[in-house]
C-alpha cells in the first residue's frame, strides 16, 4: 500500500497515493471542471506536460498554477475556478 | 548567479546524453527542466512506473556524471549578449550564465481542432500517458485513441496494460503509407522488434486507417465521437478521447535567443550548432526523429560544447542512420488536407482566449489575428493554437517575446536584469 497524502479540493477532502500530481488527484476525485474558459466552458487537462495551461487552478492561494506539474503535498488547498 | 561551462535546457534523452558526454569531457554542466524530474516525456519517471532498461542506463549515467540538475525550472527570458538565461523555480528566480548553451527543449503534441474538441476528458495521446504515469487510474474506462503516428499504438498498448478498454485506434494516414513506413524500418531491427512487441500488447484492438474524428459530443464531458471511415460515418461511445497528430518541435526559446528556424525546427549544422555559434540544439527541437536520434544528437552536442569535435565525429554515421527513421516518420504520418475542413464556424481554435474559426477566417496573418481577436495571446502563448494555425492557414509563427512563460512579478523583480 503506497503512502497516502491528503489534500482539500473546494473544501472536500481527497486522499491519493503520494507522488500523485494535483491534476490527477482532481480527476481521481471525479472533478473534470478544472477551470472555466473565457466564454464559460468547463476545461480539463489536455497535454499533461505543462504546455497547454488548461489544468490551471488556485493552489494554496496561488492562482494559475499548472496542476499537472505540481505534486500533492499534505493539507494542500486547491480551488477550481 | 550560477555559472556553468555548459548549460543545458531540457533533461529528456537529448539533454541527458549531452550532459553525460560534456561532463565526461571534463566540463562543469548544469541541466534545467520544467518537469518535476528528469527523463523528459518519453522517460517520465514516477514511483509506480519504473524506467525501462534503456532509460535506466542513461538516468544512471546522468546521476553518476556530477552534472547539476535543476528540476521544476522554467526559463522565462535570455540575453545571448551576456550569455545569461533568466529562470524561475517555485522557490526562487535564477540568473544562469553559460559559456556554451545546449537547447534540448523537445517537442509537444500537435493538436488539430475539430468541433467540441475542448470538452473535458479529451486529452493528448502523450497527454493521457503522462497523466496515467502521474497516478491516474484508467481500469475499465473506455478510451478511444486517435490522430496519427506511432505513438497511438504505443499508448493504446500502455492503456490496455493499465486495464483500460481501447475500443479502437483511429489513424488518419493510409494503410499504403503505413506499409511503406514498415518497409523503411526493415533496416532497423530494433525498431522492427518494437513494432512486433507492440502488436502483442494491442491484442485484438481494431486499428482503423484512413479514418479520423469529425466531432466530439457531450454535455459536461465527452460522451461520444463521430468518426469518418472509408465506408462512411460512425458514432462510438467513450469515457475519454486521447487525440494528437504527432509532435511539433519546441522552438520558442531558440527563437527568443535569435537562432534561425528551418521549416518549424531549430536549424543546426553538422556540429548541432545553431545560427548563433555559442548555442547548440539537439533532439526533437531540431526536427521530430524519435529517441535514438535525440540521444545521438545529444551526445554530439555534448562533445562539441566540450571542444571534443574528434569524439563527436565518430557519431556522425549513427546519426545519419537515425535520420532515415525521422524522414520515413514524417512522410508516413503527414496530416491529410481533409483535416483542414474539420473546424466549423464556431469551433474554438485558440483555447486560451476562446477564438472561434469564423473570426480567424477573415484575418490575413497571425499578427492580424492577434490584434483583432487575441488569438494566441493567452497563458499558453500560442503553443497549442500556433501549430494548428500553421496547418489550417499556413500562417508563420509571430515573433517570440519574453516572458516565455507566465511568470510571477516577484520573480521578474528579483532578476538581476531589470
Amino acid at each position: 500500500m503506497p503512502d497516502m497524502v491528503n489534500i482539500v479540493v473546494n473544501g472536500q477532502p481527497v486522499s491519493v497515493p503520494s507522488g500523485t500530481t494535483v491534476a490527477v488527484a482532481l480527476l481521481i476525485g471525479g472533478v473534470t471542471h478544472f477551470r472555466t474558459s473565457v466564454a464559460g466552458e468547463p476545461r480539463s487537462p489536455v497535454c499533461g506536460m505543462g504546455t497547454c495551461f488548461e489544468c490551471r487552478l488556485t493552489i494554496d492561494g496561488l492562482p494559475h498554477s499548472r496542476s499537472c506539474q505540481i505534486q500533492c503535498a499534505e493539507a494542500m488547498e486547491v480551488v477550481t475556478s | 548567479m550560477t555559472q556553468a561551462d555548459v548549460l543545458i535546457v531540457g533533461a529528456g534523452p537529448a539533454g541527458i546524453a549531452a550532459a553525460v558526454r560534456a561532463t565526461e569531457c571534463g566540463k562543469q554542466v548544469t541541466v534545467l527542466d520544467d518537469n518535476l524530474s528528469e527523463g523528459g516525456q518519453i522517460w517520465r519517471g514516477a514511483p509506480l512506473h519504473p524506467a525501462t532498461a534503456h532509460a535506466s542506463k542513461w538516468l544512471r549515467r546522468l546521476k553518476a556524471s556530477g552534472a547539476t540538475l535543476i528540476p521544476g525550472c522554467r526559463v522565462v527570458d535570455g540575453d545571448p549578449g551576456s550569455r545569461t538565461l533568466q529562470a524561475e523555480t517555485d522557490e526562487a528566480a535564477l540568473d544562469l550564465k553559460y559559456d556554451q548553451l545546449i537547447l534540448a527543449t523537445g517537442a509537444r503534441e500537435l493538436f488539430l481542432p475539430f468541433p467540441s474538441w475542448t470538452l473535458p476528458n479529451i486529452t493528448g495521446v502523450g497527454g493521457i500517458q503522462a497523466l496515467v504515469k502521474s497516478g491516474l487510474p484508467v481500469r475499465g474506462k473506455r478510451i478511444l485513441v486517435a490522430g496519427s503516428g506511432p505513438l497511438l499504438l504505443a499508448v493504446a498498448g500502455f492503456l490496455r496494460k493499465h486495464g483500460a478498454i481501447v475500443p479502437a485506434i483511429v489513424e488518419q494516414t493510409t494503410l499504403q503509407q503505413l506499409m511503406g513506413f514498415g518497409l523503411s524500418l526493415a533496416g532497423s531491427p530494433g525498431k522492427l522488434f518494437q513494432a512486433a512487441s507492440l502488436k502483442a500488447s494491442l491484442g485484438a484492438t481494431p486499428y482503423w486507417t484512413s479514418s479520423w474524428i469529425t466531432k466530439a459530443e457531450g454535455t459536461t464531458r465527452i460522451e461520444r465521437v463521430q468518426i469518418r471511415r472509408p465506408a462512411g460515418l460512425q458514432t462510438l461511445d467513450c469515457d475519454a478521447l486521447a487525440i494528437a497528430f504527432g509532435l511539433t518541435p519546441n522552438t520558442e526559446l531558440a527563437s527568443l535567443l535569435g537562432c534561425d528556424l528551418d521549416n518549424g525546427s531549430v536549424a543546426v549544422d553538422d556540429h548541432q550548432r545553431t545560427s548563433r555559434s555559442e548555442i547548440l540544439c539537439a533532439g526533437e527541437s531540431t526536427g521530430i526523429g524519435g529517441v535514438d536520434l535525440s540521444l545521438i544528437e545529444g551526445e554530439i552536442a555534448g562533445c562539441i560544447a566540450a571542444g571534443r569535435d574528434d569524439l563527436a565525429k565518430r557519431l556522425f554515421p549513427a546519426r545519419r542512420r537515425a535520420r532515415h527513421f525521422a524522414d520515413a516518420l514524417k512522410q508516413a504520418f503527414a496530416p491529410r488536407p481533409e483535416l483542414r475542413q474539420l473546424p466549423d464556424a464556431r469551433t474554438l481554435i485558440c483555447r486560451c482566449e476562446d477564438v472561434p474559426f469564423e473570426r480567424l477566417q477573415t484575418c490575413a496573418s497571425w499578427r492580424a489575428a492577434k490584434l483583432h481577436t487575441r488569438c494566441g495571446m493567452g497563458p499558453c502563448q500560442g503553443r497549442v493554437c500556433g501549430p494548428a494555425l500553421h496547418f489550417l492557414f499556413a500562417w508563420a509563427p509571430d515573433s517570440v517575446r519574453p516572458p516565455l512563460f507566465p511568470v510571477r512579478i516577484a520573480a521578474l523583480l528579483a532578476s538581476s536584469r531589470k
